[in-house]
């Protein structure tokens, strides 16, 4: 019975893909064998349908397929370009939407004792969760920072009042605050995305703007090795759903309750 | 209780300080010149009728942000059924290109400098001061 | 009633001098965090809170305090605080007003403070603690202000008063409840998420605002004619001494929990705060010393030899306070950083401007202290002639 209805979603999401109006995310959301037959790459992104919606964005990551690209910070530069990301090149006043963390530190709460050695001291992307049950939601004053109905959770910068309790309750460390002004700290400006005034906070909102116009996130589409998978957790049919049947996901500190929408395929 | 007359100083004293920047203004005749924003645009309309900009700029704007940053909503719909993209840098801006002459100008006047928008949104090249 | 602080000696005006002179430095250093930004504090991405905050968290101790002398005056009707409530309610005010600036002082954007009722969030902790402070902040002017004027034409106070005074007693434990709150419900914060903090902030500030009440009467009674009387600073003493002995067994309660349950993520706190933490030990001699006092403390303060001797109890308010403050207003804050939600072990210390503007707002609070209490103790003089 199970595997029928696995199979009967499995050819119902083949199916859809054929289907000329359902968005590219599908495409990268897929499995490899089907990916293959569309090239897309970071030089040619792919051609936007209009904007990309979801009933729940979530993420998942293929860690090691992220693991076989030695060094790379593909992601992470993407972002922190298109974002004006600014580098102070210190630790106090660092700002950071998505990085490299150990994955001993980025998974602690498991206590890993003794990890298979492609693991060990080995670095995974961290960022925000996007959390079903937002903590940062539920303690900011003014609601600059709220869950969208699809599930990601946004920063509104015009409405922070910068007292940084949404960092106080973050379990992961996922935001960061404008200690001082960035512009002078951005390496290239990119115009058509703001920067941040000092006294606000920051953290990654799974490029919604990006989305809008039809294009994936900016680390999605910068990760060559197509590690980072991006799709709708609510539609059955999805790249990141039949990813989540194949094989095992875990996620950050998982018994907090807050219910985070990063999965890391190991 | 107290003396009078002494209070009476105190208060004159005080009026005089406090409207000292109309007075000033009025005698050394900066508040009598008009500012003359210069309105650089290539497109035939503006988003709203000129009257409306001119006095609820800031209304549409803070409206604008709220649509795109809060609810997702990023497309305008002008009375004659044009459609903008609801963006200062990319819509205002495309056109009212010069932030120091367009801007700047009435802003400086009324004396409300610098509104925040451009500690974040970047000025587009050439009109930034 | 405001012109009997602009009449004084020169001992008084050198006192205010000084206090505006620290006001005015620490403005200055004001003045450059908000062009700086708060980077020019310890503060970092993962010490987020620190000196301000922590002062903010004991103040609101302090605030709540004084309801330590209204509560036995007004529902025990206890007639020896009846020359003391006054004072609690003037050592609430200053100490709301410093709480409200320290939190001014700590937002990033602090001109856009107002959102926080533009856009009223009942989910959020920090909108309710806005709410109580505020409130008792009302209450407390109110009241101050009826009763000394009541007092000054010698009638007795209008009725209406009386329930507003009721009021104010469950609202200043709702006050230090709240600010408890905000911290003991994330579960991001290992240390700080247990039941028994509320119950331990009181204990702690109805030790520690009791104390400086005690001492601040001591110094009334050599700069100015006012005496509270042996007794009432006695039974205040007995106050002091109940609220420090429950304020140690919560800590042990805390130690015990943590220790024998030998959760990492528990323990590794007190591990930082007592011992050190790969190569942290910023708080370690503070942590002791403030062990030390607390000791030192409840021997004085249980002993009734010792108690009884005035100047021994200056020295008993003198060692809980600072214990206490310690413990509070600053390894409490720093502590629950530390280790950061990925295991990281940063370092936080106040940095020379932040300590100058915290310095600021206290010179701010005793100010407004010293005004208060000049105004209560002139109509009290006047009365006395």
């Amino acid at each position: 019975m199970s595997i029928d209805r696995r199979q009967f979603f499995k050819i119902a999401g083949l199916a859809t893909l054929g289907l000329a109006g359902k968005p590219a995310y599908e495409v990268f959301a897929q499995g490899e064998d089907v990916v293959d037959s569309v090239t897309v790459t970071s030089e040619t992104p792919p051609v936007p349908t209009g904007p990309l919606t979801a009933h729940r964005w979530a993420m998942a990551i293929d860690v090691r397929k992220c693991l076989d690209q030695k060094d790379c910070k593909k992601c992470l530069l993407a972002c922190h370009q298109v974002h004006n990301v600014p580098d102070f090149g210190n630790p106090k006043d660092e700002i950071k939407w998505i990085w490299k963390e150990s994955f001993e530190h980025a998974f602690h709460e498991q206590d890993f004792e003794h990890l298979p050695d492609d693991l060990e001291h080995q670095v995974v992307p961290i960022f925000c969760n996007h959390c079903d049950n937002p903590p940062c939601v539920q303690v900011c004053p003014t609601q600059a920072t709220f869950r969208r109905e699809d599930g990601i959770v946004m920063m509104d910068q015009h409405r922070c009042i910068g007292c940084r309790y949404c960092m106080a309750a973050c379990p992961y460390g996922s935001r960061s605050f404008n200690w001082r002004d960035p512009r002078p700290f951005i390496k290239q400006v990119d115009p058509a995305y703001p920067t941040r005034t000092r006294g606000v906070v920051e953290k990654c909102t799974f490029c919604d703007d990006r989305l809008a116009r039809g294009l994936l996130p900016a680390c999605v589409e910068a990760c060559e090795a197509r590690a980072m998978i991006f799709g709708d957790l609510e539609d059955a049919g999805s790249g990141i759903r039949e990813l989540l049947r194949q094989r095992l996901a875990i996620r950050r500190k998982p018994g907090l309750g807050t219910k985070p929408e990063i999965y890391y395929i190991v | 209780m107290f003396d009078a007359g002494k209070v009476i100083i105190g208060l004159v004293i005080f009026l005089v300080l406090i409207t000292f920047p109309v007075w000033y203004n009025a005698t050394i005749g900066n508040a009598s010149y008009v500012p003359d924003p210069q309105i650089i645009t290539t497109a035939p309309a503006c988003v709203a009728p000129t009257a409306y900009m001119k006095a609820s700029h800031m209304d549409l704007l803070n409206q604008w942000r709220d649509d795109v940053v809060r609810r997702g909503n990023r497309e305008y719909v002008a009375a004659d059924g044009t459609v903008y993209n609801k963006s200062l840098t990319k819509t205002c801006m495309d056109c009212h290109s010069n932030k120091a002459e367009f801007c700047d100008r009435c802003h400086d006047y009324v004396a409300v400098g610098q509104p925040d928008c451009w500690d974040c949104h970047i000025a587009p090249e050439g009109g930034a001061r | 009633m405001l012109e009997n602080a602009l009449r004084g000696d020169r001992r008084y005006w050198s006192w205010i001098a000084l206090l505006l002179g620290i006001m005015f430095v620490a403005f200055l250093f004001y003045l450059r965090q908000s062009s700086y930004g708060l980077g020019i504090t310890g503060l970092g991405r993962d010490v987020t809170w620190g000196f301000y905050i922590a002062q903010f968290t004991f103040l609101v101790g302090v605030a709540a305090s004084g309801v330590m002398v209204v509560l036995p005056y007004y529902l025990h009707n206890f007639k020896e605080f009846g020359k003391l409530t006054i004072l609690g309610e003037f050592l609430a005010i200053p100490s709301v007003i410093m709480c409200m600036t320290f939190i001014f002082v700590d937002m990033g954007q602090p001109f856009r403070i107002l959102n926080v009722f533009l856009y009223p969030t009942p989910h959020s902790m920090m909108f309710w603690d806005t709410v109580a402070l505020g409130g008792y902040l009302l209450l407390n002017i109110v009241i101050s202000r009826i009763v000394l004027d009541a007092e000054r034409k010698g009638i007795t106070p209008p009725h209406w008063i009386k329930p507003v005074i009721i009021l104010s007693i469950p609202w200043a434990f709702s006050i230090h409840t709240v600010t408890a709150f905000l911290y003991s419900g994330l579960a991001a914060r290992p240390f700080w998420m247990t039941a028994i903090l509320a119950p331990r902030f009181l204990a702690s500030a109805f030790a520690a605002g009791p104390a400086l009440l005690i001492l601040f009467c001591f110094i009334l009674r050599r700069v100015s004619k006012f005496d509270a009387g042996r007794e009432p600073l006695q039974k205040l003493a007995v106050i002091v001494t109940y609220a420090m002995a429950i304020n140690v067994f919560f800590v042990l309660m805390e130690v015990f929990t943590a220790m024998y349950s030998n959760i990492p993520e528990h323990l590794l706190h007190f591990q930082l705060m007592y011992f050190g933490l790969e190569g942290n030990t910023s708080l370690v001699p503070w942590m002791w010393l403030s062990t030390v006092l607390a000791v030192v403390s409840l021997i004085l303060l249980i002993n009734p030899k010792t108690r009884r001797n005035e100047a021994v109890l200056a020295v008993a308010c003198i060692t809980t306070f600072l214990s206490l403050w310690i413990d509070k207003g600053l390894a409490m804050v720093i502590a629950g950083f530390i280790p950061s939600p990925l295991a990281a072990v940063p370092k936080y210390w106040p940095t020379v401007p932040e300590a100058v503007i915290s310095l600021g707002v206290y010179a701010m609070g005793l100010f407004i202290v010293t005004v208060l209490y000049k105004i209560a103790l002139s109509v009290r003089e006047r009365l006395a002639a």
